[in-house]
């Protein structure tokens, strides 16, 4: 394995990473900015796999990380509220294998349809965040991260944003390194089933562990205290970091790299030394919350900067005190479903229907925009069918049966199973009408295999979850799989003059992944033959 | 060896989804990596690949800190399609270089025409032809150039963008 120099993204950077240091197992769901580190994993020759959703693919860690293996987990932001309900209990039950989990953030919602700022998550759920500020950092946090992360017997966050997964910058890489843990599964329920009366004594012992990370933390060089005029001091992490140093290159700054559990006492020590001490961070204000919790008098940016990305140009004006109106952004043209893509004539015929359409994540969510306007809702990966079932069951009977949920065949492997399962036990009394866009990949994030394609993700051959056998066993009385305008809009017309479940499967692949699905089935044929 | 007086030389690419704003971008950031500067690539992709608005920005010099050319900072602005000139312009600074269009292929042409134009330009390298125009500019060693290319294209599209990138250095003499 070279050490040489490279220019890397933070994700490749974290899959090369992940390499170095003999991650056995790295899972996790596609999600934009996020995706491309298991993709370049198992590039490069690491095992990796997608999994239905980011709840599973925590699962899968968490037992890998239990069995003394070194871990990688990935997902966007959001993905982590997926993944919340074990990623709590993790924090209690700890690991034995270094495990680190992503999560990419995405300050100013480039691709996404909120702006959460989970370093709120490693705070609720006790386990140690790492933020890098650029690919090297992401390269030595990951590394670090899974050593830490052996060294306390807890997860480790490694929180990244946009900026931080798709930006190039020049990586030194280290000798790899392996871990000394063995890997086999040790009895130990007392640690690993979280009944109450063993979660009571878990829960003091992460707090026990924490308050000794943080004694470490305290004072650990990878905090680092850049020097400076003593006028002006500014406590900051991640990518913050490099628009600091260039908007004001003569101030003192302490740079975070290990933000929870957070280094008190350094940041009051610094704090001393500076007559303004400034927290510059984007989004929330979790860092200067928790200084003045800590009686750490500090000074905030303005309300006005919690939104979006800051930049350069940003931080110059938060350490002016500028609070005056910025410069609206350019008007680019916005996203659109493609030429040719087969979602257009599912729409064009909802459109016709006018149907209440309850939406989901995916490239049709861009329903939204002209000419369709053929999307009324969306919340989270899944929503559409329980969201659309919740409609059904408060409207008027006429209205009811206007409502249809729309979801893609990813999302549907992702979290829409479980919806079937709910409209089945508790169908309106109009029934509902379930719609399948089943193009055959996860195009939104870029044509990645799901459970349902019957490949893996580096497209091998892999089971394959037919929707169409699981509607029935599951069963919704009335499924029909439609491949064009006529006979998906007959299935469509009879669905909603029945008072009864129905699934519609409109299939018909992705113009942009067509060829690429070819290709994959012919490799797979000839390997075969 | 890349030098613009100890300064970091800031540069934006803007274009459409699917024209190769970004692949022309890691071009660009790998010449300045093989010219041995420090760089930085940003880019934001996403939503933005079915056909919206790209842009992404290429920084290199001693000592390169954002990842993100300051705004209204760019020594040069790079646009793929016509209609992305005007709401990326105010990323130019005063006395910026405007990379454009225009300037390969005449005012008011459509970029359907390339096919059919004696240039070696085409609609998919069109991205590298325009590099070859902006690559007058920087002082970034044409062997750089070269070899950036071959890690980022496949072995059977080299000799084309070659070509491609030959020709847009070409109409700087013009």
């Amino acid at each position: 394995m070279s050490t040489e120099k490279q220019l890397l993204s933070g994700n490749e950077a974290v899959a090369l990473a992940a390499l170095h240091a003999g991650v056995a197992l790295g899972t996790g769901y596609p999600g934009t900015p996020s995706t491309e580190i298991l993709e370049r994993f198992s590039q490069i020759g690491g095992k990796a796999q997608w999994a239905p959703n980011e709840k599973v693919a925590m699962e899968v860690g968490i037992g890998a990380a239990y069995a003394g293996a070194r871990v990688l987990v990935t997902m966007k932001h959001v993905g982590v509220n997926v993944a919340a309900d074990p990623l709590f209990t993790m924090a209690y039950t700890g690991v034995k294998g270094g495990m680190v989990f992503i999560s990419a953030d995405d300050p100013g919602m480039v691709s996404s349809q909120n702006e959460q700022d989970n370093r709120r998550y490693a705070k609720a759920s006790g386990v140690m965040m790492l933020e890098p500020a650029d690919p090297q950092e992401a390269y030595d946090f990951m590394r670090l991260g899974l050593e830490l992360s052996e060294t306390w017997s807890l997860p480790v966050m490694l929180r990244m944003t946009t900026r931080v997964c798709h930006s190039k910058s020049v990586v030194t890489p280290a000798p790899p390194s392996v871990s000394e843990i063995t890997r086999r599964f040790d009895k130990d329920p007392q640690a690993y089933v979280m009944v109450p009366a063993f979660a009571r004594p878990a829960h003091r012992r992460l707090r026990e562990k924490l308050e000794k990370i943080t004694e470490w933390n305290e004072s650990a060089s990878v905090n680092r205290v850049i020097d400076g005029d003593s006028s002006l001091g500014i406590v900051t992490s991640g990518v913050c970091f490099l628009h600091v140093r260039e908007a004001a290159p003569e101030a003192k700054v302490l740079k975070l790299a290990m933000t929870h559990p957070l280094p008190v006492e350094k940041i009051r020590e610094f704090a001393k030394t500076v007559d303004r001490c400034l927290v510059i961070e984007e989004n929330d204000p979790y860092l200067v919350e928790s200084l003045r919790t800590a009686g750490i008098p500090c000074e905030g940016k303005p309300e006005m900067y919690r939104f979006g990305e800051l930049n350069v140009g940003r931080v110059r004006r938060i350490i002016a005190g500028d609070t005056s109106r910025e410069p609206a952004p350019a008007r680019g043209k916005p996203p659109q479903l493609c030429q040719g893509c087969p979602h257009r004539m599912a729409f064009a015929v909802l459109k016709k229907f006018n149907c209440v359409a309850a939406g989901d994540i995916g490239c049709y969510t861009l329903s939204v925009l002209p000419p369709f306007e053929t999307m009324d809702t969306c919340v989270c990966m899944g929503a559409s069918i329980t969201a659309g079932l919740g409609m059904r069951h408060v409207l008027p009977d006429d209205e009811a049966r206007r409502i249809v949920s729309v979801i893609g065949d990813s999302t549907f492997m992702h979290s829409g199973l479980t919806g079937l399962a709910e409209m089945v036990y508790n169908p309106p009394k109009t029934g509902h009408v379930v719609i399948i866009l089943d193009n055959a990949t996860t195009a939104m994030t870029g044509m990645q295999e799901h459970p349902g394609t019957g490949r893996s993700l580096d497209h091998g051959r892999a089971g394959k979850i037919v929707i169409e056998d699981v509607a029935r066993a599951m069963g919704v009385t009335n499924v029909t799989v439609a491949s064009g305008p006529p006979d998906f809009e007959a299935a469509l017309t009879a669905a909603l003059g029945r008072d009864e479940l129905s699934l519609i499967i409109m299939r018909r692949v992705c113009r942009l992944a067509e060829n690429k699905i070819k290709a994959y089935e012919a490799a797979l044929e000839s390997c075969n033959g | 060896m890349a030098d613009n007086n100890g300064k970091v030389t800031n540069i934006v690419l803007a274009g459409l989804g699917g024209q190769g704003v970004i692949r022309a971008a890691d071009i660009l950031a790998e010449a300045a990596f093989l010219a041995g500067v420090d760089v930085k690539q940003s880019e934001l992709h996403g939503m933005s690949q079915r056909g919206g608005s790209v842009t992404s920005d290429v920084r290199f010099g001693p000592e390169v800190l954002s990842p993100m050319v300051p705004p209204g900072e760019a020594d040069y602005l790079l646009v793929l399609h016509p209609t992305q000139t005007e709401n990326n312009l105010h990323q130019l600074r005063e006395g910026g270089v405007l990379v454009n269009t225009t300037a390969v292929i005449g005012d008011g042409q459509d970029l359907t025409v390339l096919d059919a134009d004696d240039s070696p330009l085409t609609s998919r390298n069109f991205n590298v032809g325009l590099l070859g125009l902006l690559s007058t500019h920087l002082p970034l060693p044409d062997t750089a150039w070269i070899e950036a290319i071959h890690r980022h294209l496949p072995a059977k599209l080299h000799k084309e963008n070659e070509a491609a990138f030959a020709f847009g250095k070409g109409l700087a003499a013009k």
